[in-house]
């Protein structure tokens, strides 16, 4: 198997159905941490300009709750989605 | 143990799995969640309940091992169901078999309250005029913010 050299970024919830985007792959290269991501995303414009706004938008990276400081690198898996609201 | 799932569960069946937990079990606390007409909405007739694969399942077990360490518990049982739910269904599911009732309550009460704010789940309320994504409540943190 050959080391993937992108960035998995997963979206849930209101913020999938607002950006109509489950999820999409990024160049590795392209970030170094999640914020990173969400800014580079925010500058498509409209709804994806959330991901830099002011609303709450979490972040996890490989699974685990993170922060926009967090390191990404080629096959890591990084989702934003909503507060929860489980239970 | 914990299970993601579309379809129903037996709470009886569950509470009588965790009356099997062995003869250090004096104390069973349950708690079960279900659809109700009114959240954010009013006349709600249904929820959607989305979450994400994998996370969910780490993240209930860490708080199903925090508990543990917290508190004297023998066996703890989490289920929560997700698609579509309708009015009265039964949502989610925490059990937990302790030696004592304090060590029980304490601890299932604490699982339902910090599964809220942390576990990877969202629901979408359903009623006849439309649907809409349920908001994080303060009240919630709070309850959550109690247990640090």
């Amino acid at each position: 198997m050959t080391t993937p050299d992108t960035i998995r970024v997963r979206f849930f919830a209101r913020l999938r159905e607002e950006l109509d985007t489950g999820e999409l792959e990024l160049p590795a290269g392209s970030a170094a941490n999640a914020g990173d991501i969400a800014r580079a995303l925010a500058e498509k414009g409209g709804p994806w300009q959330q991901l830099a706004g002011d609303q709450p938008v979490l972040v996890a990276v490989n699974q685990i709750m993170a922060k926009p400081s967090t390191p990404v690198k080629a096959g890591d898996e990084v989702a934003f989605f909503p507060p929860v609201t489980g239970g | 143990m914990i299970s993601i799932q579309t379809y129903d569960f037996d709470a009886a069946a569950e509470y009588q799995a965790l009356r099997a937990s062995g003869p250090a079990s004096g104390a069973i606390v349950t708690f079960t969640g279900l659809v109700r007409d009114s959240g954010d909405l009013s006349g709600v007739s249904g929820l959607f309940l989305e979450h994400y694969p994998g996370m969910t399942e780490q993240v209930i077990q860490g708080l199903i091992d925090e508990a543990s360490q917290r508190w004297d518990l023998q066996q703890v049982r989490v289920i929560h169901r997700v698609g579509r739910l309708a009015l009265a269904e039964q949502i989610v599911f925490v059990g937990v078999a302790s030696a004592h009732r304090g060590d029980g309550f304490a601890a299932c009460q604490f699982l339902m309250d910090a599964l809220k704010t942390s576990a990877p789940f969202w629901k979408k309320e359903i009623t006849s005029d439309g649907e809409q994504w349920v908001e994080q409540k303060d009240s919630d943190l709070l309850r959550s913010q109690h247990w640090e």
